[in-house]
């Protein structure tokens, strides 16, 4: 076995993870706060991707400028979709939930099929195309870039969650709503914002990844699946085992991808999926299963 | 009631009779629509066990008759058995490791669908399957190998599984295993409280379900002439599935009948005037905004609705 | 024998000894409180007791058979039958089918499961609200479901989780009545208590947990003044300051 390719998916597996976190890092935010599953995680990723890729043909934005807005956007769908819809049955039974984000991914991956068509698209980036030499391996300039970017966020929503007011609040609210509740805090405000926070890292993590990462609207669901991985390894709930997951699975499918056909990558997203939901329901760092 | 349900059937029965060919092709669909989502029914709705992965036994039942047939030459409905025996043998394994690994809700959910696109890419990787563009079947027109000239036929093929499926649910409704179902759907530990062996039965409905379901994808097969993974073993499939029950009123009797009735006629005028292909997505738009419709205005679906709605009609006309 | 008897009981949850070498036994026919300060420990008695929870250590056996290991519904069936502190209706369904659930554990044959189940609707009071739907009872009716669901299945031992919880002094009567009832017609029960009227008029005996020990054990008058209990109760100073 080549070392230098075993090396290169290290590398690049790790580069990428810094997206993976920040897309899991949402997603157990929302989960975290509101014990919601967020089914429609992959397809808001893919929302961003596309709103990306609007903004580079359109206007001509390169997506490490345009990812601010992207997020945005999507914490504004995340607010929309939390108030509009979650909120309403935020005392219902599970299944309920599961199938009203179950709604919400389809009309969000068929809405996007409609306006965009089925075809692969990627976005151009001047960086896309320029590497690097870092020791023995290639790095994509895109990848590092994406990479230091990704993590510069999740760091910046770890600060404004343990350091502002805000933050605390939000905190607050996942551990004991009752609690907060008793305090005085509009809890639906807080629903509001994590949900929007939520779906913003995943516009952002859309928009950073679509040089790099060939995407269409069915690629939502294995974008999904990558971030359920993730924050089942590292604990539903947990922001520290998310950002850590994030990084474990890149690395696991970059080695997949190394030793294994292609076609087969998402056979082993699939299979480490059952794995996981098996034998580690409760998560590395998780303090609660759902 | 019964009479309405009673004239309802003769009527059924009957309308071949007067049916144009394109009319025989709709309720052809509801029908085995109806079908598969009865099956659903049974470990989604009674059991409360919310399985997205359904296709998968759609896929297994109709690949495994396909195959007998193509390479043994065997009848599809000898077929039809085996393929809905291995489609049960999969619905063992996967709610095995569902139920005795305690995985609840939206992790099962998420088990369902693991296995469902494990097999779908799995079929797809395939060359003895047929691979990424599937298998065909030859037109024979032999009735021994499924295949009817007429029309008329797959109609009361599809009425009697649909049929089938009914009788089934109703069966089990009436009995303890529906009562302990339910049970386990309301409040799972409080039913192991009172001597519910809830693996068992949620074991027993997974199995059933899947059986059903698996001899659905037999007929699939060999009315669509075609079988491939993508489309057998989707999620489009799997959505298709559990739309029309949950809609219509998961957990009843009625709801998966009255979902078909309700939703294939809608779904076959999107896809007459929103076109093949690239829009085939707008009919699912409209799936995803019926599902959170309905969670939202209408949890327990069309048909429990119905039926206080008409009961109040009679209590007031008397 | 003992209907019911667990030797050395214990479970630690990560560093927290719930149960330490517990010993504890109801007799046939008899009525067993089981009380003790917040923390003691009871609720996790009564789900090793009906396999809710699998013990760390120590055995129990009813009616000669050990029951360790076994899953809940096992032991619902082998003649233990327990209520839950909050209080969990099937909330879909009316009071009948409700009870009908515990019945059927006894009569397989869902008609006669159903015909069962109205008498003992009937018996707890609730005759007159069978159908009403169980999300709709008020929180005392909801215990008298909780306890007719746990009759139906036909114990030889019944575990009363805080039955008497949240319920106001006329209804707490009632429910003494009721159990009186159920412990005259041959039901042995085990109940957990925080109201220690009910416990002193309803139990034989009483058996006294304190961090997941037995500290005490005697009939209610004897440990009403029991100094330990007194101390696991109140504290240390209120044993000097009781009466002798």
């Amino acid at each position: 076995m080549d070392l230098t390719l075993v090396v290169q998916g290290v590398v690049s597996g790790l580069l990428f993870g810094g997206v993976y976190s920040l897309m899991a890092v949402g997603l157990t935010l929302i989960f975290g706060v509101m014990r919601v599953v967020n089914f429609a995680h992959g397809d808001m990723m893919v929302w961003g991707m596309y709103l990306a890729y609007m903004f580079a043909t359109r206007a001509g934005v390169d997506p490490y400028l345009s990812f601010i807005v992207c997020a945005a956007a999507l914490f504004g769908l995340g607010v929309l979709v939390q108030r509009g819809l979650v909120d309403r049955i935020i005392e219902a039974p599970h299944e309920m939930q599961i199938l009203l984000m179950l709604g919400v991914a389809l009309v969000l991956e068929n809405v996007a099929l409609v306006a965009f068509g089925p075809e692969p698209t990627r976005v151009r980036s001047p960086l896309a195309s320029a590497t690097i030499w870092l020791g023995p391996v290639f790095v994509d300039v895109a990848r590092l870039v994406t990479f230091l970017v990704a993590v510069a966020l999740t760091s910046a929503l770890w600060i404004f969650l343990f350091r502002t007011d805000l933050g605390r609040t939000i905190r607050a609210a996942a551990d004991n709503t009752y609690g907060a509740l008793v305090i005085g805090t509009d809890v639906r405000q807080v629903y509001a914002i994590a949900f929007g926070i939520g779906a913003a890292c995943v516009g952002a993590a859309g928009a950073l990844v679509s040089p790099i990462l060939p995407f269409q609207p069915p690629t939502g669901l294995s974008l999904s699946v990558a971030s359920f991985n993730i924050v089942i390894i590292g604990g539903m709930g947990s922001l520290l085992g998310a950002f850590v997951g994030g990084l474990l699975v890149s690395l696991a499918e970059s080695l997949g991808a190394v030793f294994l056909k292609p076609s087969l990558k998402e056979l082993f997203s699939f299979s480490l999926l059952i794995l996981i939901l098996l034998f580690r329901p409760a998560g590395l760092f998780g303090r609660r299963s759902a | 009631m019964r009479w309405a349900l009673a004239g309802a059937l003769v009527a059924l029965v009957a309308l071949p009779a007067v049916l144009s060919s394109y009319a025989l092709t709709l309720f052809i669909l509801i029908f085995f629509y109806g079908f598969l989502g009865q099956a659903w029914n049974i470990v989604g709705g009674y059991a409360g066990q919310l399985s997205a992965g359904h296709a998968a036994f759609v896929g297994v039942g109709g690949y495994t008759a396909a195959m007998l047939s193509i390479e043994l030459g065997l009848t599809p409905w000898v077929g039809m058995l085996a393929g809905g025996v291995l489609a049960a043998l999969l619905g063992a394994i996967i709610g095995y490791l569902g139920f005795r690994f305690g995985l609840r809700g939206f992790y099962f959910v998420l088990l369902t669908v693991a296995f469902a696109e494990i097999c779908r890419i799995a079929v797809s990787n395939i060359d003895a399957l047929g691979g990424p563009l599937g298998l065909y079947i030859t037109f024979t027109g032999n009735p021994r190998q499924f295949q009817f000239q007429d029309g008329r036929v797959y109609y009361y093929i599809a009425l009697a599984l649909m049929l089938v499926a009914t009788l089934t649910a109703w069966a089990i409704e009436r009995r303890r295993f529906g009562v302990y179902l339910a049970a386990i759907r309301e409040d799972e530990a409080a039913a192991e409280a009172l001597g519910v062996n809830a693996f068992k039965y949620k074991m027993l409905a997974m199995v059933v379900s899947s059986f059903l379901t698996g001899l659905g994808g037999t007929f699939y097969a060999f009315y669509l002439f075609s079988l491939q993974p993508n489309t057998l073993f989707g999620i489009p499939l799997s959505v298709e599935i559990i739309i029309r029950p949950i809609v219509g009123g998961a957990g009843t009797l009625m709801g998966p009948i009255l979902g078909s009735f309700i939703l294939t006629p809608l779904a076959e005028i999107s896809r007459l005037y929103l076109g093949q292909g690239g829009l085939h997505g707008a009919h699912l738009i409209a799936y995803g905004l019926l599902l959170i419709g309905v969670v939202l205005f209408l949890p327990e679906g069309a048909y429990p609705r119905l039926r206080r709605a008409l009961a109040r009609r009679a209590d007031g006309a008397r | 024998m003992s209907l019911l008897a667990a030797r050395g009981l214990s479970k630690s949850f990560g560093g927290l000894q719930a149960v330490a070498g517990l010993d504890l036994a109801v007799a046939r026919g008899e009525m067993l409180g089981l009380i003790g300060p917040n923390g003691a420990g009871k609720p996790t008695v009564f789900n090793l007791l009906s396999g809710f929870l699998a013990p760390d250590g120590g055995e129990i056996v009813l009616d000669g058979r050990s029951i360790v290991g076994l899953p809940p519904h096992a032991i619902c069936r082998l003649g233990l039958a327990r209520t839950f502190q909050i209080v969990r209706p099937f909330p879909r369904m009316t009071v009948v089918e409700n009870v009908r659930v515990g019945a059927l554990a006894r009569y397989p044959r869902a008609g006669e499961a159903l015909a069962r189940a109205h008498e003992v609707v009937a018996r707890v009071g609730l005759g007159t609200r069978a159908r009403l739907p169980a999300g709709a009872l008020t929180l005392a009716d909801r215990k008298r479901l909780e306890l007719a669901r746990a009759l139906a299945t036909g114990p030889a031992l019944l575990l009363l989780d805080e039955v008497m919880a949240g319920l106001n002094p006329t209804e707490i009567e009632a429910i003494i009545l009721l159990l009186r009832g159920i412990h005259e017609s041959g039901v042995s029960i085990l109940l957990i208590e925080h109201n220690m009227r009910a416990v002193m008029a309803l139990s034989q005996r009483i058996v006294v947990l304190s961090f997941g020990e037995r500290i005490a054990e005697g009939a209610p008058a004897d440990i009403a003044n029991h100094p330990k209990v007194v101390e696991a109760y109140l504290g240390e100073e209120y044993v000097r300051a009781a009466p002798a």
